[in-house]
């Protein structure tokens, strides 16, 4: 039988010296899920763009893709266009930009059936709703008739997957279907796509970054470095016996659940121009490795193959990278006994909601925050958790404005910033400091390094003849080299920004740091690094970290204790271990269920919550979670009343400041 | 820089010099008076000929357009400047600041701005600086409001943010933040604004409204020779000429510098 989709030996210039695919070559057989998985820059959305016929202009191809035997490269464009859509079919990470917004989406899925299959208008429309039933889209018939940004993230996904299967591809190309959606929604999406490939049979190819996502998902993984296949083979095989030292690192770079330290890939080293690429990153690299670019072996029965001159050294991969020494804690007085750095009482935040053309009306607001309260000592780091849309981010800015909240008190070393005059906030703006996501994003383009360190130590007067060594020191803390310096922030790799910002936010020698989502947009590797700086440089320095993050496993990694939001309240907090371990509410065990696990085993038993984050200007009465709740449909009728009409406080679960919001804290 | 930004400025350059190193080469300056010569064509003794009351054209021509060269620069940077402050204030600050500033410019852009000039110009003393300060005052608002526009969106990112989370000031994050981004777009309204002001200056000059005698200007010399075109085209074909040349300078290098440092122009 020959496979549906076949790509030998592809190459993808963009430029004479920027080689994105150096001879890619994988077979999909019918139903069979390939996961290729890669970091930035590894080309592995070169590769997607190459096997759809959509690389820019500019870009050169050569190769082979073939889709059941016939050849695809070199087809023009009007030949292409009567494949794509119909046996090749693909789904983006953006579905708002891939849908179009002026028309309804039951139109956009009829329109791909009729332009393919020339059906009627009627019948297409039909057909769409069938498939909008089938992704789950809930009261299909009304919602065809919606226009895409009237859907949640998720919901969008579904109709790009509908509209993928619209046809009955042979196979589907999808490139980070998931990564811009929540944990809860990311596993209902995957489970859609396991359905519209059950229902077609269709070959798929997906695309991430994202181990966890192909572990649950894929047949076979094939794992990409500086444009080459650096290892191929069965999920199972390769996750649980990775004999190519990149997959090892990658692997056991990922933050994990149960706490266990990680192994961290030497990050941020360029790949090497000649011999193995990988080289320069390797812990068991041989002098023949600086001379040939090895070719993939087999080292299994099941066909797995791995890219590596030093297979000896991989057959235990446990033994590749070194554990790293745990740091001993320092000692420190019992949290009871530390001081608080930050403390939030009742804090509130509402964005009022205007509607109406000429006269605006207040129709309501948005519950973003409503009502945390918490506090963060010392020396620890406190973990913020939830959704996106659950109020994580708006109660730290909320925290960072320090000025009187709109409801509540917030109150930095012990003074109410309610009462604060304009100089003893900016006084106070020395203690709390802010690392933000995006290291793209967060510096000034154009600045060099040591003006975006030296800018904070101007601001509040530090003497310019202590500004240098003060920026030389910063690199030195973060682990950056001192030639740095004179760089603009665009020279740098996304690592080495993401210490930069959090060089500039120590330079003036803070007491808390707020860390909004820090490592989200670093890949696997780089992540690790910063984590690890992130907790050495507490350790060192005394600091107290507020972390805001989406992702549980790496707030796993750096959390003494955690918070987890839903709807602009705290519903469980506690020390990291019992939280994680013994989690009390439904919705955070429901969210470590939903955690992507980099283990093909973890497949079954998961849990995944229905519905997504609900519209934050219109809580449920009663309990917030109730809708989503898988604990309230079991409950008898009684106890649901209390979850309908009562509005459940924080109350004690278990010793040690362990608090959950939750009428039924016994019941499982 | 490109083929055309290159040409602006050379042309820019020579027109300089021959505006300030002109005079040197002839024995005419710009006020004496020939008696032997009135209303000659060009020739030999008067490059440009010379007027009815016996004036070296060719020294009184290149006299105002030092002037205008002059004129048109200083309006150029200071109604730049203005909308630059105005902008990246209103911008950044927003709220009733936001407001004010902008019903003053909305409020400037309404009023027929050659006329209140034209009105003012005369009864204000103090000569041609005053005529830069008004032409000024009635250029920014377009730019201010790009300006402000653009700082608003720049206030959104996450770098200025964490400026203004550090403690910085508005005039620290407008100085070191906002304009350096904004050079580009200021750069070029500026040179832009030198033409405009040229212009508006020259039709200003024409109808008596702007420079006035003693001084001179390109806008002066047409003016004076606006009688007898036909009849006596040196009079006024040099200084018109030279107006052009020095329009089409200025538009050349803005025109470029916008195709320079527009991404989306950018191969």
């Amino acid at each position: 039988m020959t496979p549906v989709l076949q790509v030998s030996g592809l190459h993808v210039d963009y430029a004479p010296d920027v080689r994105a695919v150096r001879g890619a070559s994988f077979a999909v057989e019918r139903g069979e899920v390939l996961g290729v998985v890669g970091e930035s820059g590894s080309g592995k959305s070169a590769l997607a763009l190459a096997v759809l016929g959509l690389l820019p202009a500019g870009a050169r191809v050569r190769g082979s893709v073939r889709l059941r035997g016939r050849e695809l490269l070199g087809l023009p464009d009007a030949a292409l266009s009567r494949v794509r859509g119909k046996d090749l079919a693909m789904v983006f990470q953006d579905p708002l930009s891939a849908l179009t917004p002026v028309h309804q989406v039951g139109d956009q899925i009829a329109e791909t059936i009729r332009v393919h299959a020339g059906a009627t208008r009627r019948a297409a429309r039909t057909r769409a709703v069938e498939l909008l039933e089938l992704v789950g889209v809930p009261d299909a018939a009304r919602l065809a008739r919606a226009y895409p940004h009237e859907f949640s993230g998720g919901m969008r996904q579904r109709v790009m997957i509908a509209m993928a299967i619209a046809n009955d591809p042979l196979a589907i190309v999808a490139d980070e279907p998931t990564t811009s959606l929540d944990a809860t929604v990311q596993a209902q999406v995957l489970d859609v796509l396991r359905t519209a490939q059950q229902a077609t049979g269709a070959a798929i190819v997906l695309i991430t970054h994202d181990l966890g996502a192909v572990a649950g998902f894929a047949d076979r993984v094939m794992v990409m470095y500086a444009g080459r296949a650096v290892e191929t083979g069965p999920v199972g095989d390769v996750y649980r016996r990775p004999r190519m030292p990149y997959t090892i690192g990658l692997l056991g770079s990922l933050p994990r659940l149960d706490g266990a330290p990680v192994r961290a890939l030497p990050a941020d080293a360029a790949p090497a121009a000649e011999g193995c690429p990988f080289r320069t990153r390797c812990p068991v690299a041989v002098a023949a490795c600086a001379v040939t670019e090895p070719a993939a072996l087999p080292v299994a029965p099941s066909g797995q193959v791995a890219a590596c001159l030093n297979l000896a050294a991989t057959e235990r991969p446990g033994a590749v990278y070194p554990v790293p020494e745990p740091v001993p804690a320092p000692d420190r007085p019992p949290r009871r006994a530390r001081p608080p750095v930050l403390h939030v009482s009742g804090l509130v935040r509402h964005h009022p909601q205007y509607r109406g053309a000429l006269y605006k009306r207040r129709v309501g607001a948005v519950h973003a925050v409503d009502g945390i309260t918490l506090d963060v000592r010392e020396g620890e780091t406190l973990g913020l958790v939830g959704e996106s849309g659950c109020g994580k981010t708006t109660a730290l800015m909320e925290i960072l404005r320090l000025a009187a909240p709109p409801g509540g008190r917030v109150s930095v070393l012990g003074r109410d910033t309610a009462a604060l005059g304009r100089a003893g906030r900016k006084a106070l703006r020395r203690d709390v400091q802010v690392v933000f996501q995006d290291p793209f994003a967060s510096l000034d383009p154009r600045m060099r390094v040591a003006a975006i360190l030296a800018e904070p130590l101007a601001i509040h007067r530090v003497p310019k003849d202590r500004t240098a060594a003060r920026v030389r020191e910063l690199l030195e803390l973060v682990g950056l080299d001192a030639a740095l310096a004179g760089r603009y922030p665009q020279q740098l790799s996304g690592g080495q920004r993401q210490r930069v910002g959090i060089a500039r936010a120590l330079a003036l020698e803070p007491r808390l740091l707020l860390l909004d989502e820090p490592v989200a947009a670093l890949d696997a590797s780089v992540r690790a690094g910063v984590l690890a700086l992130l907790r050495d440089l507490q350790n060192r320095l005394g600091v107290a970290y507020l972390f805001v993050s989406h992702d549980l496993a790496v707030v796993r990694s750096v959390a003494d204790r955690v918070a987890v939001m839903y709807h602009g309240r705290i519903v469980e907090i506690g020390p990291a271990g019992a939280v994680y371990g013994t989690p009390a509410h439904p919705y955070t065990r429901a969210l470590l269920g939903a955690v992507p696990v980099p283990d093909p085993g973890a497949r079954q038993g998961r849990v995944t919550l229905p519905g997504g984050p609900p519209d934050p200007s219109a809580p449920p009465g009663g309990c917030r979670f109730r809708p989503r709740c898988p604990r309230h449909p079991g409950l008898d009728a009684g106890r649901a009343r209390l979850c309908a009409e009562l509005d459940p406080v924080l109350a004690e679960a278990g010793d040690d400041d362990h608090a959950a919001a939750c009428h039924h804290l016994g019941a499982r | 820089m490109n083929r055309r930004t290159r040409a602006g400025l050379a042309l820019l350059a020579a027109l300089f010099l021959l505006a300030f190193a002109g005079p040197l080469a002839s024995p005419w300056s710009w006020d004496a008076t020939d008696f032997t010569a009135f209303r000659r064509p060009p020739s030999a003794a008067h490059w440009f000929g010379t007027t009815q009351s016996g004036r070296d054209v060719f020294a009184l021509t290149l006299h105002g357009m030092r002037k205008s060269l002059v004129i048109g620069l200083l309006v150029a940077v200071l109604s730049t400047g203005l909308a630059a402050a105005v902008g990246t204030v209103a911008g950044l600050l927003g709220g009733w600041a936001d407001r004010a500033l902008m019903w003053g410019v909305d409020l400037l852009l309404v009023l027929p701005s050659f006329l209140v000039v034209a009105v003012l110009a005369p009864v204000l003393p103090g000569g041609w600086p005053v005529l830069v300060v008004l032409l000024a005052a009635f250029m920014w608002m377009v730019t201010a409001r790009m300006v402000r526009a653009a700082t608003v969106s720049l206030r959104e990112r996450e770098y200025v943010l964490a400026a203004r989370l550090l403690g910085a000031g508005t005039p620290r994050v407008i100085v070191r933040h906002i304009v350096p981004q904004l050079a580009s777009l200021l750069a070029v309204d500026a040179s832009l604004n030198v033409s405009v002001a040229i212009l508006a200056e020259s039709g200003l000059s024409y109808f008596g409204y702007g420079v006035r005698p003693p001084d001179v200007s390109l806008g002066t010399v047409i003016a004076g020779a606006a009688g007898s075109a036909t009849a006596y085209p040196w009079l006024f074909a040099f200084a018109a000429g030279l107006l052009v040349l020095v329009v089409l300078a200025v538009n050349l290098i803005g025109d470029g510098l916008r195709d320079a440092l527009d991404p989306a122009g950018r191969r």
